[in-house]
């Protein structure tokens, strides 16, 4: 049986100029003892996350496996496969809005874009992130789209809100 | 002078090495500390903690594989604290492992099986959530079942350390921490050579030869094929320890009688096929010597090893030796010579091989191993599948008489037999060569410079005027080390043998597997490659091309090496292949 890879549905877009600025970083790194999370970083502060294009280019140039430089990106949560979408929805699952039924929300979230935490939809739309505590309990559930804060929210109200996004 | 280091050991006193570890100590004074995910000279990162051990003083327990020895140490291996942390941790780890041991490949032959059984656990005592995996089965020599993996990394060290290949690790963290490939791809989309050294280095079931007994079983029990069989060189050295003989014992007549009492119509030697690869290869090297061809000369018998190059160093394609492995020469001649001579047709017979390899599962697909449109091989299996059927079949193997190959394919030299271990196909390609080159029978046919465990050798001998400089090495990762020098310049060589596994077939990734203690006190390739010697030296022919089967193979049919017709049957082509 086989797997589902983890490679991004987003086509990847990076450009020579981002390339070229990737290379320098990794040769200014290449060669010192722990290297590779310091290039990772940079990267995906050249990228906004780190595809399996720009791992391949971390790899070959450190002279080291692919699935090393893959097992660190999957380790930090800090590191992200998937760029962020145009619109970026912060899910918050801390406490209060975990009892006021944030699970219902996430979840609803994660069937209508066909998305995990982590994941972006692969017209690059909307990316989902599960978040702690925004400082907005009294509005509990809660979930950010970008700057907008949405509260109170319930399941049923999530299909409209995506909607409203998507007619931007 | 070493420093020494005196300790005590559950109240012995024990002097070793300084930088020793406790464990080593231990196992030095006959102390057995238990281990998973510990394997000498492989994986020591003290993850499993079963090998924790009380040392007086300390605040805790420590893991005794990455602890160094000091002096004046007390260390208790069996105190009830330890113990009992070790039932603990057992029964943590079995919380999370699918526990089908019936119907488990590796049962009776798992290390984690035989610590839960000695330690007595309750396989319930932690029930909760567990991890699900799909059983990844895609890739033509290697099954996954992440659901038996215990993350003890002994898969993951030697693919990356001692082959050079890193194509499997850990990913992510916590409860979801699993071994697999970047980007979670299957094993077969990635750059993996199917080696099988994860197979044979994983404690439990969770990494195993993808199973082709079930293939075979229909070939014999089917009346319209004519099935026939043929052991490796190596294989005759190894399957004995399957049914509990002593490693090192050469049951050659035993593997026969066993292959014909389980039904195949003829029993053949791929012995024979590697004698006729001398032949191929020898040819192919004097040609390029002579005339000033591409050299070094690689050699291609190990099918680890060619897809490593194609993978890793396409550009030594060029340098790889055209000649089939002795596999595909021992197929590619029973469909052709074989059915001729026996009047069979082709489409009918079924070639199955018995390999101490898992690669060869790949290398039999390859579209290069084909002859006239039909596959040369039909199935291969390892040592440890054919061990399985042998015992279905309710044979008892240490009981059954001596038998001999038939003959027609049957008949090899001591130079074939010491294929199975590093450096044997250098020597028998030595053993012919030189003496064609000299036109002059040799009376030292030993290349003892070339034998031995060293993962790079090198030897230079002087051969009909002509400094013949030669290499060889075992473990992709040292064949890595040996191109990036010669691209350098740093290195030279006309011939070069690659055994994909460190130590050669004898070290295979279909052999017969055996536990972390084993390896760790008995020098296991050791007492094969002895085997192996042995049989060459009581061997009455012991230059490929004095074998009187293969003179009549070519004499009959494939008429010189390096003919036309031999290049058509024994020869193939190679890909480069993305990392």
């Amino acid at each position: 049986m086989s797997k589902e890879t983890t490679i991004s549905k987003v086509p990847f877009k990076g450009t020579a100029e981002e390339e070229k600025k990737l290379r320098e970083v990794i040769a200014s790194w290449k060669g010192k003892a722990g290297c590779l999370m310091p290039v990772m970083q940079e990267a995906q502060g050249i990228y906004g996350y780190l595809p399996i294009e720009v791992q391949k280019i971390i790899a070959d140039e450190l002279d080291i496996p692919l699935e090393e430089v893959y097992g660190v990106s999957t380790f930090y949560s800090q590191f992200s496969l998937n760029p962020k979408g145009e619109y970026k929805i912060g899910v918050c699952l801390g406490t209060a809005c975990y009892v006021k039924g944030a699970k219902e929300v996430y979840d609803k979230l994660c069937s209508e874009l066909n998305i995990q935490s982590g994941g972006v939809t692969a017209d690059g739309i909307f990316s989902l992130e599960a978040t702690r505590c925004i400082g907005c309990c009294g509005l509990a559930p809660v979930m950010m789209i970008n700057d907008d804060v949405y509260g109170q929210l319930t399941a049923d109200k999530i299909p409209a809100i995506l909607d409203s996004y998507r007619r931007k | 002078m070493e420093d020494l280091i005196n300790l005590k050991i559950n109240g012995i006193d024990v002097s070793v090495p300084k930088g020793t570890t406790v464990l080593e100590a231990a196992r030095q004074a006959n102390i057995k500390i238990p281990t998973l995910c510990y394997l000498k000279d492989i994986n020591a990162i003290g993850a499993c903690r079963i090998c924790v051990v009380e040392v007086k003083g300390a605040r805790s327990l420590v893991a005794s594989c990455v602890y160094p020895v000091s002096e004046g140490m007390e260390v208790y291996t069996n105190s009830a604290k330890v113990l009992q942390s070790r039932k603990t941790t057992l029964e943590l780890i079995l919380s999370n492992h699918e526990r089908k041991c019936l119907s488990c490949v590796r049962s009776l032959n798992c290390e984690l099986q035989a610590l839960a059984r000695e330690y007595g656990v309750d396989e319930d005592t932690f029930s909760g959530e567990k991890t699900k995996y799909d059983i990844e089965d895609t890739n033509p020599c290697i099954v996954r079942d992440n659901n038996k993996c215990i993350l003890c990394r002994r898969c993951v060290a030697v693919c990356n350390h001692n082959q050079g290949v890193g194509v499997i690790g850990t990913n992510n963290r916590g409860f979801a921490t699993d071994i697999g490939c970047a980007f979670n791809m299957d094993l077969k989309d990635a750059a993996c050579i199917g080696c099988g050294q994860c197979v044979v280095n994983c404690p439990t079931g969770a990494l195993s030869e993808k199973d082709d007994t079930a293939i075979v079983w229909n070939a014999i029990n089917d009346p319209s094929k004519h099935v026939v069989v043929a052991p490796a060189p190596s294989v005759r050295v190894q399957i004995g320890e399957c049914f509990d003989m002593p490693i090192g014992t050469n049951t050659e007549g035993k593997l026969v009688a066993a292959l014909r009492r389980l039904g195949f119509d003829k029993v053949f030697d791929v012995d024979t096929a590697a004698d006729i690869t001398i032949m191929e290869e020898g040819t192919e090297f004097i040609d390029r010597l002579k005339n000033n061809k591409t050299l070094p000369l690689i050699t291609s018998c190990s099918p680890g090893w060619i897809k490593y190059c194609e993978h890793y160093f396409p550009e030594f394609i060029p340098n790889l030796s055209s000649c089939k492995s002795p596999q595909g020469m021992y197929g590619a001649l029973m469909k052709t010579y074989y059915a001729e001579k026996s009047g069979i047709d082709p489409k009918d017979i079924f070639v199955v091989s018995i390999m101490p390899c898992t690669a060869k599962k790949f290398e039999r697909g390859r579209e290069g191993y084909m002859t006239d449109g039909l596959a040369d091989i039909d199935a291969a299996l390892t040592v440890r599948e054919l061990s399985r059927m042998i015992k279905k079949a309710g044979i008892d193997f240490v009981g059954l008489p001596d038998e001999e190959f038939d003959p027609i394919f049957g008949i090899a030299t001591g130079a074939a037999h010491i294929f199975g271990v590093t450096g044997g196909v250098m020597e028998a390609a030595l053993r012919t060569v030189v003496e064609v080159l000299e036109g002059k029978e040799s009376e030292d046919i030993e290349y003892r410079d070339v034998r031995g465990f060293d993962g790079i050798k090198e030897a230079s001998y002087n051969v009909a005027g002509t400094e013949v400089k030669l290499a060889v090495v075992s473990g992709t990762a040292n064949a890595g080390k040996l191109l990036k020098m010669i691209k350098e310049g740093k290195a030279d060589y006309h011939f070069i043998e690659v055994m994909a596994c460190p130590g050669g077939c004898i070290n295979g990734g279909g052999q017969p597997i055996h536990d972390a203690y084993t390896r760790d006190t008995v020098d296991i390739r050791g007492l094969r490659s002895e085997a192996i010697y042995s049989h060459d030296e009581k061997s009455v022919l012991r230059k490929s091309h004095l074998n009187p089967v293969v003179k009549e193979i070519y004499d009959s049919y494939l008429e010189n090496p390096g003919s036309h017709k031999a290049h058509h049957i024994l020869h193939t082509t190679y890909i480069a292949r993305g990392k």
